[in-house]
């Protein structure tokens, strides 16, 4: 340990990860320390099942809930975007290699007491069952716009200039209703409150393409989930960053940042000092250096059946748009199941989870639980999200946020090219991957 | 995206296929892991077995995530996919993925040195804990061109996989000696 290196990355979990294999990939001398004896932190996939059921004083006696060792639970529920910022980054590395994918089965938004599939295209949009026949043409006609929306080309624009001018105006132009509006911004845009309505549209006009691009890659859904639980994301990333030359500790702790002159030079573990140019570390490593902005609260369900009214679907999401339950963030609900290998033969995760608006969290989920049916287990977290005071550029300690409730990482994945540009001045050179893509989608 | 499933029986596209109508050969591809205590040759065995003898069929090199390697037995063909611990090993830190649906797995030693053997006694027992039950363990003892300097006993070795139902070879990566073999016969008992 006690070298020189260009970066100490302190933390394994999936923004960590992703930076030391980017740093690695471009040259730098990386030395990843993780106080745990696991890979992943707040992004492992816990496994067995005992090890989540003992924090909370629980146990799996006469099996109940299966073989422990075949569950692996995720601690944050995502899903990829199959056309999103993650998947581009897996291929352009190649740790799509070590890595199994499948595609999510169902999308569906709240709407009224019950869920309906989330319509993505014209076609769908005219056999839903969210729309009344003559708004479905005009969702249909806003879809086609926004399809074939371009910044480059006026032609495209049909007077609507979506740099300056809002989302709530464009409704306005295609004359879609507050239903329609409600599962358009929450349920295919993926907005998490109300505010993007008097944004200028263009953001949420992309967001709307990332949905349906997605969904055009797999079909069912624009969703994909990895085999084994998110936990392996964090794993692939960390061994993209060994190979090209990073050097791993586990199970190590750090005892403080080494300081001269505002930067940081070094980090501290026992009588043992690294030295560096740079510290990359999630939250929990610099506790002093982060202002806490909100919390979120997940419910992690265990289920021995799918979730009702989904068609039985073994993997799907659930959006319950704000207004629909009188809040101002959106509940989320994902499922996955042994068919993804997180699971004991016949068993389901349900998540439920969302950015917590009172005092009384678990209360602010009840919608999302109702949809469940009978839940055999059910573990409530309140995590603090975190985000850091300085942008590292003056100490040279670049810290990324807690994991928010967004359902996918396009967050994620936005924080971390930040980063890297951050702290190297750069953006990602994904040509210095020297691999082939012979076995990539 | 890579497939890693894809062993046993699977019979993919683009492989050998004989003209004149007769059956085309069958391909398995399988997920073979090395362990180690760090220096004990587990990345000469690879560069030996994938660069000695089949040169022209070599699909990766340094900065790759695995090599691969295709060996004919019988009317087989079988590909190797190669996991190189990338120096994980080295504080204990491979990921669980490194395991994750490996047929095969080579525990390597080096004859002239104890320690490295009674390391190796470990990763078995880490094999049996953490991957398939069904995975195939080979326990090699590298270095056997230094039997001058020999730590560890033949007979002992031989002993102990027999008991663990291992296969066991001493190899050399140096003289190529046994290198091939241990991998044949991986795949003859896959």
């Amino acid at each position: 340990m006690d070298e020189e290196y260009d970066a100490i990355v302190l933390g394994t979990g999936l923004k960590e990860c992703i930076l030391s294999g980017m740093l690695s990939v471009s040259g730098k001398k990386v030395l990843h320390i993780d106080r745990n004896k696991y890979y992943g932190g707040e992004s492992a996939s816990i496994t067995p099942l005992e090890d989540l059921l003992s924090k909370y004083n629980l146990n799996n006696e006469g099996d109940q809930y299966g073989r422990g060792r075949d569950w692996n639970v995720d601690l944050i529920p995502k899903f990829l975007m199959a056309n999103g910022q993650l998947v581009k980054l897996l291929i352009h590395t190649g740790v799509t290699r070590y890595l199994e994918f499948k595609s999510v089965e169902g999308s569906y938004v709240y709407k009224g007491g019950r869920i309906s599939k989330v319509p993505a295209d014209e076609r769908e949009a005219l056999a839903s069952d969210l729309m009344g026949l003559f708004e479905k043409r005009r969702f249909k006609n806003f879809l086609i716009f926004v399809q074939e929306y371009n910044l480059e080309d006026p032609k495209t624009w049909k007077d609507f200039d979506a740099r300056t001018m809002t989302m709530a105006q464009l409704y306005e132009k295609f004359g879609l209703d507050e239903n329609t509006r409600d599962f358009t911004g929450h349920a295919l845009a993926l907005q998490r409150d109300d505010d993007y309505v008097k944004a200028p549209a263009y953001s949420t006009m992309k967001r709307i393409k990332l949905y349906s691009e997605s969904l055009a890659r797999y079909g069912k859904s624009p969703y994909l989930y990895p085999m084994y639980g998110l936990g392996e994301l964090p794993q692939g990333f960390a061994r993209l960053s060994a190979i090209y030359g990073g050097t791993y500790m586990l199970d190590k702790p750090v005892d403080e940042l080494v300081m001269e002159e505002g930067k940081v030079v070094g980090v501290k573990s026992g009588e043992e000092i690294a030295k560096c140019k740079q510290v990359y570390c999630d939250p929990s490593y610099v506790t002093d250096r982060v202002k806490k902005v909100g919390q979120v609260i997940r419910a992690i369900c265990l289920l021995d059946h799918p979730i009702p009214n989904t068609k039985d679907a073994l993997s799907t999401q659930i959006i319950i748009p704000q207004k629909q339950v009188g809040r101002k963030s959106d509940i989320y609900v994902s499922l996955v199941s042994y068919t993804h290998q997180v699971a004991a033969k016949g068993w389901f995760v349900a998540m439920v989870s969302t950015t917590v608006e009172t005092n009384t969290p678990e209360d602010e989920i009840r919608p999302g639980l109702a949809l469940l049916g009978n839940i055999r287990q059910k573990f409530v977290t309140v995590s603090d999200y975190y985000e850091p005071v300085e942008d590292g550029t003056s100490n040279q300690i670049f810290i990324s946020s807690s994991y928010d409730a967004t359902t996918h990482f396009e967050t994620t994945c936005l924080d971390v090219l930040d980063i890297f540009k951050r702290g190297t001045g750069e953006d990602f050179d994904f040509s210095k991957v020297k691999h082939t893509l012979e076995e990539d989608m | 995206m890579a497939n890693r499933q894809s062993g046993g029986s699977n019979t993919a596209g683009g492989g050998a296929q004989r003209p004149n109508g007769a059956p085309q050969n069958k391909i398995c591809q399988f997920k073979l892991v090395l362990l180690g205590e760090s220096a004990v040759g587990k990345s000469s065995l690879v560069l030996r077995f994938v660069k000695g003898q089949f040169h022209e069929y070599q699909e990766s090199t340094i900065g790759a995530a695995f090599l691969t390697q295709t060996v004919m037995l019988d009317d087989t063909t079988v590909k190797f996919e190669i996991w190189d611990t990338a120096g994980q090993e080295r504080y204990h830190s491979l990921a669980p993925m490194y395991y994750r649906g490996a047929q095969a797995a080579i525990v390597v030693y080096d004859i002239t040195n104890q320690e490295t053997f009674a390391r190796a006694k470990t990763w078995v027992k880490e094999l049996q804990r953490q991957a398939s039950p069904n995975i195939v363990i080979a326990l090699a003892g590298n270095k056997s061109d230094l039997s001058a300097k020999r730590m560890v006993d033949h007979d002992e070795a031989y002993a102990y996989a027999d008991e663990n139902g291992l296969l066991f070879m001493e190899t050399s990566a140096k003289t190529a000696m046994n290198v091939t073999d241990i991998f044949l016969a991986i795949g003859m008992f896959l």
